[in-house]
């Protein structure tokens, strides 16, 4: 195994296993502003143990999100170095700023959230959720900031000594990718964390058991499941994609697997790339869709991989087809999903519609597989380069640091991570399965109900 | 100018990272020893529990700064300690996780691991903490294009070619550990009450005469390992008020500590530890990473700087949400003041 193959796979290993949890905080931030403005409008002791009991599992999640989260920080100096060297006067910016304005804010108004509640006021710890949710938020930002430039440099000048400087502060900080894929990202988010709230109030209501929270947790879960799931296709998916398709035409070629150009050019729903033949075996394609979601017309042209030099195609074809059709396959489950439960929340018959709780329940580990498999799309789109069109991934990895020095931490991530997940799962097993706090108006009706 | 500036910016953000979450790097490797019951152990564990994440942030913070304010000093450094600062990751990462898990676990053979973990990872880093610093003081084997690969140990002696770990660097790995120890014990005479903080106040004499000790010994092997390191005081002779910082510190967290002033004694350990990197600092200044091939090799301000734009930029910014976060950490340690209550401690 060649030493740039190592680095990559340490990143890639670490960040998938990293962004497991930030998705699921950052979109449990937003629903549990929610739950405490309920309380707080409504005075009703339940939304507030509801929100007291996501905020255990936020704080858990979180927590396992700081630790698998330095380690990326350090990954570009350790693995990274020559990468780094050169555009640290770029990128580094966004990463600093993450820390200085999201974490110390986010750190802060977390152990206020989790600790304090019995020190403050009921308006400050809304307002500590809030924040916690701000800071998320903004820590999300920085990292797609950062992401966006690597994908789409802009505001940058070359110094003598060969780095990049920033020329325009604002410029680097609103790249309209950022900003496109800073609102494709954020539903992910939230599709994953209403879908994780969704999941555990049908898991309640099929066993049985809480289901004065299920109801909360279904109603919050589905709605905010509804609408992220609508706006992560339509319009943020779209524009994302369509910014794609003009600013990296290998990526959208190799993501839809048009070998050749093609007017009118049709979109591949299933098949598996041939890279030897240059087509798609057992295709299943609708015809003009290709042409008509980028350009709005059926007879638009649409560049195939065959006007890109070789060594220009990105250099994990199928993995890339693949992770783009997961995701957007599932991305239509996701609404078809929604919809049919928001119709029956309305008609108040959703929680007895016991085949529906199944679904919901066993589609929560589906957001995070999408979200990954996005992430993936977004990230092998982009090779052969590490900065688009300057900086080859070839020229970027660490060269003092040898194959075998990688191998060897990689390795320790991997035994390290694996350990991780398990007492992952046992936690939130525990959490779940322990539950909110039963209301006291509702431990009373079944003690007479006993 | 700007490389002045950000040079004395980052190593606030050190100092920072060190002063606080040095405290729960303490209370970590004490808590194995100073605790008794159950009760101590939760009062010990919540007196850093809203703290400790945010005091971890520092070091991101600094990191961060360190990347775009200097990207050629932090690619080197990072690829060099490559292995050094994995094994850094995977203890923040045990410890982090451990602590965490022994707010949820109420298994006793669970507990007494996750407390092992989590007090020999607290130990671990500190020690890892100050022998980097020591490896930073020591020099690395630079090449010419800025560079290096440290392996962990070589011969255990600090010559052209050293490792991580020789006898320099261990000792700088002690220093810190003591001196992390008894910044924990003086926070748990400000946190705890009753016979928990007595047993803290007792270990605080034994602990600030290894300290004083240990100083001294740091102080002479640094000189010899890098007689360069005093150019800066003899050119400037009113920094060696740093120095006398430190033995004042030095003083004053004893004297505060017998006449049971907990907080000053803490206070006088933050400052103990802001004189003693200080003046590290001001012994490398304007290095930043000296080489044991040779000066010309020497990774210096001038030349690892960032751009000129970028760093002006940055200053605004990071003015600007510095005073936020100390605004944060002020808010937050105030709530919390005061002796630890376990029955308000709800978690």
């Amino acid at each position: 195994m060649t030493a740039e193959l190592i680095h990559r796979l340490h990143f890639a290993f670490t960040i998938t296993f990293h962004y497991l949890f930030p998705q699921l905080t950052m979109g449990l931030a937003v629903l549990i502003v929610v739950l405490k403005s309920v309380a707080l409008k409504t005075g009703d002791e339940k939304w507030d143990r509801a929100a007291r009991f996501w905020g255990k599992i936020f704080g858990i999640n979180f927590v396992f999100g700081v630790v698998t989260g330095i380690p990326m920080e350090f990954e570009f100096g350790t693995n990274w170095a020559r990468f780094s060297r050169l555009s640290g006067g770029v990128i580094g910016q966004p990463l600093a700023m993450e820390g200085v304005f999201s974490f110390f804010l986010e750190s802060a108004f977390l152990g206020l959230f989790l600790y304090g509640e019995k020190r403050i006021s009921k308006l400050m710890h809304w307002f500590s959720a809030f924040m916690v949710f701000v800071g998320s938020w903004i820590s999300g930002f920085f990292i797609i900031v950062t992401d966006a430039w690597m994908q789409h440099p802009v505001a940058y000048t070359r110094l003598p000594n060969g780095g990049f400087e920033v020329v325009s502060f604002w410029q680097l900080l609103l790249n309209p990718w950022a900003l496109l894929q800073y609102a494709h990202n954020m539903m992910g988010a939230v599709v994953t964390g209403s879908f994780v709230m969704a999941a555990v109030g049908a898991f309640y209501l099929l066993e049985g058991r809480r289901e004065e929270y299920a109801r909360i947790f279904l109603k919050v879960g589905v709605i905010a499941g509804l609408v992220s799931s609508i706006l992560i296709i339509f319009p943020t998916g779209d524009l994302a994609g369509k910014y794609v398709a003009h600013n990296q035409p290998a990526a959208i070629a190799a993501m839809e697997g048009l070998f050749h150009s093609e007017a009118g050019a049709g979109m591949v729903l299933m098949g598996q790339p041939n890279e030897e033949t240059g087509q798609i075996d057992n295709p299943i394609v609708v015809n003009d869709l290709l042409s008509f979601l980028i350009y709005g017309t059926t007879k638009a042209e649409v560049v195939g991989l065959d006007q890109i030099p070789h060594d220009q195609w990105p250099t994990a074809l199928p993995l890339l087809f693949y992770a783009y059709h997961i995701m957007a396959g599932l991305g239509t489950w996701f609404v078809l999903l929604m919809l049919v439960s928001a119709f029956l929340l309305w008609r108040d018959r959703l929680t007895h519609a016991r085949w529906l709780l199944w679904a919901l329940l066993l589609s929560f580990p589906l957001p995070y597989i999408a979200n990954t498999a996005g992430w993936m799309t977004a990230e092998l789109g982009r090779q052969p380069w590490l900065i688009y069109g300057l900086m080859r991934t070839s020229e970027g990895f660490s060269s003092t640091v040898s194959a075998s020095n990688g191998l060897f931490t990689l390795l320790g991530f991997m035994g390290l991570y694996a350990l991780l997940g398990l007492l992952f799962t046992v936690l939130m097993y525990r959490e779940i399965s322990h539950g909110p706090e039963p209301t006291k108006e509702f431990a009373r009706s079944k003690e007479v109900a006993a | 100018m700007m490389g002045f500036i950000w040079f004395w910016l980052v190593a606030v953000m050190i100092v920072g990272y060190v002063v606080l979450d040095g405290f729960d790097l303490g209370v970590g490797v004490l808590h194995l020893f100073l605790v008794r019951t159950e009760d101590d152990r939760r009062t010990t564990l919540a007196s850093i529990g809203p703290v400790w994440d945010g005091n971890e942030v520092w070091l991101l913070a600094g990191g961060g700064t360190l990347y775009f304010a200097f990207p050629l000093l932090y690619a080197s450094a990072f690829s060099g300690f490559y292995l050094p600062l994995m094994i850094v990751l995977w203890l923040l990462i045990l410890r982090g996780i451990s602590l965490e898990l022994r707010n949820h676990i109420d298994v006793g053979v669970w507990r007494a691991l996750l407390d092992g973990v989590f007090g020999l990872a607290s130990g671990l880093l500190a020690i890892f903490f100050g022998a980097a610093l020591a490896n930073v003081l020591r020099g690395v084997p630079l090449q010419a294009d800025g560079y290096f690969f440290l392996p962990l140990w070589t011969n255990w002696q600090p010559g052209q070619h050293p490792g991580i770990l020789d006898w320099y660097t261990v000792i700088g790995g002690v220093v810190a550990l003591v001196a992390l120890t008894l910044h924990g014990a003086l926070w748990l005479t400000v946190k705890t009450s009753g016979d928990l903080e007595a047993r803290a106040r007792r270990l605080v004499k034994p602990l600030c005469l290894q300290l004083v000790a240990l100083t001294v010994i740091s102080l002479g092997a640094t000189i010899h390992v890098r007689p360069e390191s005093l150019d800066n005081y003899f050119n400037y002779p009113f920094t060696f008020v740093v120095p006398v910082g430190v033995v004042a510190s030095l003083a004053g967290i004893w004297f505060f500590n017998r006449a049971h002033k907990p907080l000053r004694a803490f206070l006088s350990s933050c400052l103990f530890l802001f004189f003693m990197l200080a003046g590290a600092c001001w012994g490398l200044y304007p290095t930043l990473l000296p080489a044991t091939s040779g000066a010309a090799n020497d990774i210096t301000l001038a030349r690892a700087i960032s751009g000129p734009h970028t760093l002006a930029v940055g200053l605004v910014w990071w003015a600007f949400g510095m005073t936020l976060a100390v605004g944060y950490a002020v808010f937050v340690y105030s709530r919390f003041k005061g002796k630890v209550d376990l029955a308000a401690a709800n978690h």
